[in-house]
């Protein structure tokens, strides 16, 4: 077990930054994520660690030790991949203790390995076939053994969920996190996936065209996004963003779109004083849009908007509304009885609101 | 599956003929044949024909210019397993075909092992590995000629200026030195086959293999067994064996370079044949005999290549 350092790690192929000046903390015993949309650069960051590609500047450490260029396998990591790279030829003992063999380690240490893993994960019964006899989801927990039987400093994850269905991956990603928990070996997990990001790591590194975005705990990520692209990239449905003026008055500060009128709580108005009379993006997450059949008057945190459209999904109803830059997405009450057409009263939470600067996208509030 | 059409005619009529030949001719039994019919048809007319008509000439004593010979049973076969030549040409093919096969395989690995490796002009290494397999045997076979010449050889040019040799080599001059000779050219003519083949296998090794590998410890010698090997596999022994059956057939290779000689040392079965059949003697009967020598080695291993292959699928 050991802590993970990227210091100011860049990463060219050809012109292209994969990885542009990364700095990066993972603790020991942590359970880290990488997210960002393809192409963000967050498997070449994995691979830089694993060793697989040469970093074009910059530091990796594991430990206390630079493995910068240090070849992979006396990195003492192991990884496991998305399709999960198993010997097609070999059993799933044989998979497993492949590694084991190669480092030398004495015959009845690794069956004892061996078996411990397949135990854990459950697939004693499977140790005698092949990979092409098994499911997805047992040649996931294959992938998983062989990379515990090695007992690594690190295990890096290149999105090992991504190949299973919808309920596997849901059920498995439980079974990793309480792995992870109970091994406490440091791991660095890449998904694109932002409902894994959430609930498996202890903290999240976003990051979108080859430059780390945040790196937060899930709550802050959610709570406290630094730009515009982690505040829409984390939470789904989407948050709303559009464009409001700010305007100050009667000692109160309000942002005004078209017929939407919203009042800044009293917290967050010091942060505005530089943008009176400018537009801002402002960003309201879809749960803290409250729609409301009633016909209450407005106030400074109700808009009334008609709706475009009802999506009920069982536990929750989204209700589209026709906002005052395109549509707003709002998630209502399941079982919400409304049709295309109707106007409603929306009911802001005002203090959860978010506002963007809109030339650098960073958080204002 | 068959459809039945609808009957308009009450039950218990018979059918009018043209709808029973057409409801014989829409069963799947009958149909299936039907459709094989052409293949069928394209296979007796092109291989069984002469196949079988070979059998019956090599049981004959049927000469080249006569329409007709007297039939002899087994006498053509029989009298070949007593003639020197044709146990020497037995011998000949054999070493042909097993000894050239090895140095293919190594050879061809080994390239396709290069050529999957990135580097600048990689394509066109590619297509001009290509080049010993695709020109007409007959053609680059006159270019080993001209290598071979007892007086012009380049070969022995430059082993002479290098003074590793006195005089110049006789390269087709006694049976030992053709025989190595007929298997340099034969290996520099397969050994592509083999590489293009290897190299479209080792194409299939999934990288992550590899990385995966890597990472647990394995050095480069210990990923090709680990992994490549494993994965190509098939594709070595499926063709080790088309080649060991090609290598055994060949006819043009050997005609051109030696025709056999000198003093029908070099034959192998397909020259040979042709000698005793068409060439020299004119013996047809005879020279069908040689060939059908070969029919149960080329079926043995057939056999075993076609076992494999489906050994493979399930």
């Amino acid at each position: 077990m050991a802590e993970v350092i990227y210091d100011h790690v860049t990463k060219r192929f050809d012109s292209v930054v994969a990885v542009n000046d990364l700095t990066l903390e993972v603790k020991d015993g942590e359970f880290l994520v990488l997210v960002g949309p393809s192409g963000c650069g967050k498997t070449t960051a994995l691979r830089c660690l694993a060793g697989l590609e040469e970093v074009t500047s910059g530091d990796i450490l594991i430990g206390d030790r630079v493995v910068t260029h240090i070849p992979p396998k006396d990195r003492d990591i192991a990884m496991v991949f998305q399709n999960y790279a198993l010997y097609p030829h070999m059993t799933v003992y044989d998979n497993m203790a492949f590694g084991l063999k190669l480092r030398k380690v004495p015959k009845q240490e690794i069956d004892r390995r061996v078996k411990e893993a397949a135990e854990i994960l459950g697939i004693q019964e499977l140790l005698n076939r092949k990979p092409r006899q098994l499911s997805g989801g047992q040649r996931q927990r294959v992938a998983l053994g062989r990379a515990i039987v090695r007992e690594p400093q690190v295990f890096l994850m290149d999105e090992p969920l991504s190949n299973l269905d919808a309920k596997l991956r849901v059920q498995t990603r439980g079974e990793l996190i309480k792995l992870q928990r109970r091994l406490g070996v440091t791991t660095i997990y890449v998904t694109h996936d932002q409902v894994e990001a959430m609930t498996m790591g202890h903290r999240i590194a976003v990051m979108n065209q080859g430059v780390l975005q945040q790196l937060d705990t899930p709550e802050n990520l959610y709570d406290r996004p630094a730009n515009l692209f982690v505040a829409t990239f984390i939470g789904s449905p989407a948050m709303n963003i559009f464009p409001v003026k700010v305007v100050s008055g009667d000692g109160a500060y309000r942002l005004i779109a078209g017929e939407v009128t919203l009042e800044v709580p009293p917290s967050h108005r010091s942060r505005l004083a530089d943008y009176v009379g400018r537009e801002v993006l402002l960003g309201i997450r879809p749960e803290d849009l409250e729609v409301a059949v009633s016909n209450e008057a407005q106030r400074g945190d109700t808009v009334r908007l008609p709706v475009e459209l009802i999506e009920p999904l069982g536990a929750e109803t989204l209700v589209h509304l026709r906002g005052p830059a395109g549509t707003l997405i709002a998630q209502g009450e399941p079982r919400i009885r409304l049709n295309p057409g109707d106007v409603v009263t929306v009911r802001v939470r005002t203090e959860h609101l978010h506002t963007f600067d809109p030339q650098t996208e960073a958080a204002i509030f | 599956m068959t459809t039945t059409p609808v009957r308009t005619i009450a039950p218990g009529m018979p059918l009018p003929l043209r709808q029973r030949i057409r409801l014989w001719i829409e069963s799947e039994p009958v149909l299936a044949y039907l459709f094989m019919s052409p293949g069928w048809l394209i296979l007796l007319l092109f291989m069984s024909y002469p196949f079988f008509l070979g059998i019956w000439i090599s049981l004959t004593d049927r000469t080249v210019g006569l329409p007709t010979g007297e039939f002899v049973g087994l006498r053509n076969y029989r009298d070949l397993l007593r003639d020197g030549v044709f146990r020497l040409t037995v011998l000949n093919t054999f070493i042909y075909g097993f000894v050239t096969v090895p140095f293919k395989l190594l050879l061809g690995l080994l390239l396709a092992l290069l050529l999957n490796q990135a580097f600048r002009l990689r394509n066109v290494l590619r297509a001009a590995l290509l080049l010993p397999w695709i020109v007409p045997t007959a053609l680059s076979s006159l270019a080993w000629l001209m290598l071979y010449d007892p007086v012009l050889s380049p070969f022995s040019w430059l082993l002479k200026d290098w003074g590793v040799v006195e005089g110049s080599i006789a390269f087709l001059g006694s049976r030992v030195n053709a025989i190595v000779s007929l298997c340099v050219a034969n290996i520099w003519r397969g050994t592509p086959f083999f590489a293009v083949a290897i190299l479209a296998g080792l194409q299939a090794v999934p990288h992550e293999l590899h990385e995966a590998a890597a990472i647990e410890g394995a050095n480069a010698i210990q990923r090709f067994f680990a992994v490549t090997l494993p994965v190509i596999r098939g594709i070595v022994v499926i063709t080790t064996l088309f080649s060991i059956i090609w290598t055994f057939a060949d006819f043009q290779l050997v005609y051109v370079l030696t025709k056999g000689g000198p003093a029908n040392s070099t034959h192998i079965f397909g020259t040979f044949a042709w000698q005793e059949g068409i060439g020299g003697a004119g013996k047809l009967g005879m020279g069908a005999a040689v060939s059908l020598y070969m029919f149960p080695i080329l079926a043995a291993l057939s056999a075993i290549l076609l076992r494999y292959v489906r050994s493979q699928e399930t």
